[in-house]
């Protein structure tokens, strides 16, 4: 080695394993794939954004993740939010809604209402989104497990409230297949777990044909350990699934393949995520055109909600999510996003506050007004470096999907684990790299201050209102017509048995105020229970 | 040379919180340090816990929680090791917990706490000279 070698700086490398260089040129994006492929904003490959004027016409839409205690808290919660701004609702449910019990089961006991909002019927939902305009406000449920259950009882609510469901937009995360990678509201096994999701896309297809019933999510897989090329690949495996699943149903791509969409993870380097988000845009709508013969473009539109950024933030100096939220708000315009969220500063340790939420809000609404994010669109293309970025990137994703294809591919790697276990020795490996201080985080292995006061409030936990709720579930159970509910339960367990679509009989089951938990148990008796392959 | 068996640690997830990205985490590095780790996956009921713990003559406990359901479950928990006299057995807790819980859940019986932020190292540090 000479001296001049000496005297370069270190080797970079991204955390999707991309060597950095030091300058970017011309020829980088030639070597890397070229120009050719950019396209312009609302054009095949879409590399640019799905639209063709973006922001300009309408900025991204606003949607915190939000719920707590019982559905008349959330209520206040939702309307403070859209009082402040919010364009859309992003509900967060407690863990036994998500796991599909009712309050008063036992297994319930001491997580009512705690992360989330409770619900057990459709009364619930009735109060949960009274005086909210649902044509005006989108909702989003963060719901998978339960998810047919509850995206009925979002529709029953809305056509008893008298919006035309044929008109009604909104989305359901109902993504199970990463539940059982991370997150882990899980309720059945595999395969009709799938099946379930299939069930949904079917009848959206045919009776809520403007609802979004899938948001298949890269998310909770990256926050469990996963880098930005495995994020987008498995994400891409996972969707892959659904759609071959329900083409093999009979359904036609240009049927359905225009209301899936996809939930993406923010934090890191920049420059990776606005590449990541790019090269996902472009191979998406390649994969559409080209393995899917799709014809229809919306159907080869990357449509996704990119923020929170968890697993970014720290319980040190919580102050600093703050700063590290609006980086993250701007990756995500950056990136042409259809929907923000962006995790609260305080969210690492408790339910944000009243101003936690706020400043999210204030955060994504100061770069629409002052920060001129809107102005025009895909404003880093042409850039060497991130259009070199984005070839390497695309090209990675591919070749990701491609080892697990060959692996088994992504049913398979769930159902024996392997994809878990991968993912969470990545996320020791980080933790390891964190430890040492490889990977360098501000307040946590540098610029520490020992002996920290933290201002932070916890949310308040009442416990009053998890016996209420209980309480107005008993009463339910004694005034509503329980005939008919048992009469629906029937039917949703003879269709499921006849491997029928059991959605329009939980249409019925929920308007006739059957619970979450009985409609859970009616399925299961039929489809069994998902046995954890626990592996380390 | 007398071989001795490692010492066990039961890693348990109760409740119904599918976050488990850190209780693995703790696992792996406890298994790194030389003990020999079981992980229970979800859902577990401290009658299972205990159950398990029992069965498999596990020298350390630890709980990962979240929810901010931990003073429930770790009364029951607590309640349970007592009836079955394995309050010998190290018990350890991690997760979000405020700082005005620890306390609390020391009069439960937990050994130790350790709130999110905690390195790696004062876990395993603190495991082995616990069973030592």
């Amino acid at each position: 080695m000479n001296k001049k070698d000496e005297s370069r700086p270190p080797p970079v490398c991204n955390e999707s394993g991309i060597e950095i260089k030091p300058v970017y040129a011309a020829e980088d994006v030639e070597q890397s794939g070229g120009f050719d492929r950019i396209g312009a904003p609302g054009e095949f490959p879409f590399t640019r954004g799905i639209h063709k004027d973006m922001y300009r016409k309408r900025p991204w839409t606003m949607r915190q993740y939000a719920g707590f205690g019982a559905p008349a808290e959330t209520n206040k919660r939702f309307r403070y939010l859209i009082e402040n701004g919010q364009t859309g609702l992003n509900v967060a449910f407690d863990l036994p809604t998500q796991v599909g019990m009712d309050s008063d089961d036992p297994m319930a006991s001491g997580e009512v209402g705690r992360v989330g909002m409770s619900v057990d019927s459709l009364k619930d939902f009735e109060i949960a989104f009274e005086g909210i305009d649902l044509d005006k406000i989108t909702v989003s449920l963060t719901i998978n497990g339960a998810a047919p259950t509850l995206i009925a009882m979002y529709l029953a609510m809305a056509e008893k409230r008298g919006y035309d469901v044929a008109k009604l937009r909104g989305t359901a995360q109902n993504d199970i297949l990463k539940e059982f990678i991370g997150r882990g509201t899980w309720v059945f096994p595999v395969e009709p777990s799938i099946k379930l999701v299939g069930d949904t896309i079917l009848y959206c297809a045919d009776k809520a044909p403007l609802y979004s019933p899938v948001s298949v999510c890269g998310y909770h897989i990256r926050e469990s350990g996963a880098d930005p090329v495995q994020e987008i690949a498995y994400a891409f495996c996972i969707a892959r699934t659904y759609i071959d699943h329900v083409l093999a149903r009979g359904m036609n791509i240009d049927d359905f393949a225009s209301r899936l969409s996809f939930n993406f993870d923010v934090y890191g380097s920049l420059f990776e995520q606005v590449a990541k988000f790019r090269a996902a845009r472009r191979l998406w709508a390649t994969l559409l055109k080209e393995e899917y013969g799709a014809e229809n473009p919306r159907s080869m539109w990357l449509r996704m909600i990119a923020g929170g950024g968890g697993a970014g933030l720290t319980i040190e100096q919580p102050e600093n999510n703050i700063v590290r939220g609006a980086y993250y708000a701007l990756i995500s315009a950056l990136s042409g996003t259809q929907t923000m969220a962006l995790c609260c500063y305080d969210e690492a340790y408790t339910i944000p506050s009243e101003k936690a939420a706020r400043i999210s809000l204030r955060t994504m609404q100061i770069l629409i007004e002052e920060m001129g994010l809107c102005d025009t669109v895909d404003p880093l293309a042409g850039s060497y470096y991130v259009e070199t970025l984005t070839n390497q990137m695309e090209e990675r994703i591919r070749t990701a999907m491609r080892e697990v294809d060959e692996q088994g591919g992504i049913v398979q790697g769930v159902v024996k684990g392997s994809v878990q276990n991968a993912v969470s020795k990545q996320a020791f490996e980080r933790q390891k790299k964190l430890e040492s201080g490889e990977t360098r985080k501000v307040g946590v292995n540098c610029y520490r201050i020992e002996e920290e006061e933290r201002t932070v409030e916890y949310h308040p936990f009442e416990e009053q209102v998890c016996a209420e709720q209980i309480d107005r579930l008993r009463r339910l159970r004694d005034e509503r017509d329980n005939e008919a509910v048992e009469r629906a339960l029937r039917r949703v367990g003879d269709d499921a048995r006849a491997a029928q679509n059991v959605m329009p009989g939980i249409i019925e089951a929920v308007k006739a105020y059957a619970t979450v938990g009985e409609l859970t148990k009616c399925m299961a008796d039929v489809y069994g229970r998902y046995q954890e392959p626990v592996c380390l | 040379m007398t071989t001795q068996r490692k010492k066990r640690v039961l890693m348990a997830k109760p409740g119904l919180d599918g976050h488990d990205v850190g209780a693995k985490v703790v696992a792996r590095a406890l298994m790194e340090a030389g003990f020999d780790v079981r992980y229970t996956g979800l859902r577990k009921s401290p009658e299972e816990i205990v159950g398990n713990a029992k069965e498999w003559q596990a020298d350390v406990i630890g709980l990962s929680l979240l929810s901010g359901s931990h003073l429930p479950f770790c009364q029951r928990l607590g309640e349970l090791l007592r009836q079955h006299e394995l309050t010998g057995v190290v018990w350890v807790v991690g997760g979000v917990i405020p700082e005005e819980d620890v306390e609390k859940l020391r009069a439960m019986g937990v050994d130790r706490v350790f709130p999110v932020g905690t390195p790696l190292e004062s876990i395993t540090d603190f495991v082995r000279e616990s069973t030592k």
